[in-house]
């Protein structure tokens, strides 16, 4: 063992991810379990707003506010194997930067979101959605990523804040849901022109700004705090 | 004893520095105290006396003086509260992690009376309680919301070194949120509504204005006041829980 040196942040991220997304494949846990969840909710908001189909600001309302759920159900599991298994403890002994853990799992709940939004999407399309397939929805790819980036890394912070009290999946959804409010906002309105019955593309920038000042405010927030929180 | 049990958590390992910290919360409460009090009286009696009576809302106009100030203070509470914890993390002193429970408990006591006074003047100047196309008032409730969760997050935590620990940065991401929240909750609303409350600003006759930075000064000063004297009881309590464990023991 004499000269190795341990991992850069990267590397150890790389490393931890790998384990999570191959814990992933083989059980499509969340995946399978998120999918649904956002099926059943369409089909409540269906019934709850006695509407067939949705267009504009309901549309995009609904969508947000549907993937904002279903990540409070992934951000309740994302450290919820290391803890029932002890791994959190391994990781927390091994020679590696803490902030590894915090790219891996922001890696992997931003991953999971995305992979969700492209199959939540199509279902929304096939159950909901009024206007039809058009090449101006494209333009929810930036706003998708960069609210992905927000939610997973204000989801793993709240993650790590939750894991260790006694309230966990209480206390996710009551942190997170405020939270994310800002990110709501700007997803939620940004997306509003893009599913409307004539979809068009104008003024996504003031949006798009908002959601990259957020996410760039808390990736340096957690990059500077996370020690702080996993820390034994 | 529920109560007494988890008080005592934030002092269950000796602190550091000499002198006991019941001293050093207690310094100078009784010249703030006095100072709020005078303050506060002094910018009640100038609102109803030396202040000009609103030319568009009229007496209405009145509680401006209560619910801005004292909005403010609250906001500055809570951010408050989120320096205090980077204090805490870096210095590891559990007095500053009692002073940034103790900032955000009293700003979230304060903050209920902030979103009472504007659902009243809501009332009387628009004729509803609460008003979404205001961005000021919702980006008020979302930022209570959050802080509301501050508490049972807390005592959900059994190990108090955990407990401090995740508190404060729980204090520090909802300090970062507060203007993040504000820019983006304005900037929904603000092409939909005029902006109302503009009077804050530099359109504000003189007198107004006196009168308003005299009730801000005062109701910061019974912020002082309310927390040093909450940061006494509290450490007066928990060493006097400690001082009767010896005597049992």
């Amino acid at each position: 063992m004499t000269g190795r040196k341990p991992p850069g942040v990267f590397a150890a991220a790389a490393t931890i991810l790998r384990k999570d997304l191959r814990l992933e494949l083989r059980t499509l846990e969340t995946l399978t379990a998120t999918l649904i969840f956002t099926t059943s909710t369409f089909v409540v908001f269906h019934f709850a707003l006695s509407r067939d189909q949705l267009d504009g600001d309901l549309a995009a309302g609904v969508f947000w506010v549907t993937i904002l759920f279903a990540s409070a159900l992934t951000i309740n599991r994302l450290l919820a194997n290391e803890r029932s298994q002890g791994g959190y403890e391994a990781l927390l002994l091994s020679p590696i930067d803490r902030n590894a853990l915090l790219v891996a799992k922001v890696g992997f709940l931003f991953l999971a979101l995305t992979v969700l939004e492209i199959f939540a999407f199509a279902a929304y399309t096939l159950l909901l959605l009024g206007p039809g397939l058009s090449t101006e929805m494209l333009a929810l790819i930036p706003v998708c990523l960069l609210a992905n980036l927000g939610l997973a890394t204000i989801g793993t912070i709240v993650s790590a804040l939750a894991t260790d009290s006694n309230a966990r999946e209480l206390l996710v959804p009551l942190m997170t849901l405020p939270l994310f409010t800002p990110l709501l906002i700007a997803a939620a309105e940004a997306t509003t022109p893009l599913l409307a019955i004539e979809p068009n593309v104008v003024d996504l920038g003031q949006w798009l700004g908002m959601m990259a000042l957020y996410d760039a405010v808390f990736v340096l927030l957690a990059s500077a705090i996370f020690e702080y929180i996993v820390e034994d | 004893m529920a109560t007494r049990q988890s008080d005592s958590r934030f002092f269950s390992s000796p602190t550091r520095g000499g002198n006991s910290p019941d001293h050093q919360f207690s310094r100078g409460l009784v010249p703030i105290a006095f100072g709020a009090a005078a303050l506060l009286l002094l910018a009640g009696a100038m609102a109803f006396f030396y202040a000009p009576i609103d030319a568009d809302q009229g007496m209405r106009q009145k509680i401006f003086y209560l619910h801005v100030p004292l909005a403010i203070v609250v906001l500055g509470g809570f951010v408050a509260s989120g320096i205090m914890a980077i204090q805490y993390l870096r210095t590891r002193d559990r007095a500053w992690d009692l002073r940034s429970y103790v900032a955000i408990h009293l700003s979230l006591i304060l903050g209920v009376a902030v979103l009472l006074t504007g659902a009243i003047w809501a009332k009387t100047s628009w004729g509803v309680y609460w008003e979404w196309k205001e961005p000021t008032l919702v980006s008020f409730l979302i930022v209570f919301l959050l802080y509301a969760v501050y508490q049972p997050m807390r005592f959900a935590i059994e190990d108090p070194d955990r407990q401090a620990q995740s508190a404060a940065v729980y204090a520090i991401v909802c300090g970062a949120f507060v203007p993040l929240n504000f820019m983006a909750v304005r900037m929904a609303t603000s092409l939909v509504h005029p902006r109302v409350l503009s009077a804050t600003g530099e359109n504000m006759p003189g007198e107004m204005r006196l009168t308003f930075y005299t009730a801000l000064i005062g109701f910061a000063l019974l912020w002082v006041a309310l927390w040093k004297f909450e940061l006494t009881a509290k450490s007066l309590k928990m060493r006097l829980g400690k001082l009767r464990a010896q005597v049992v023991s």
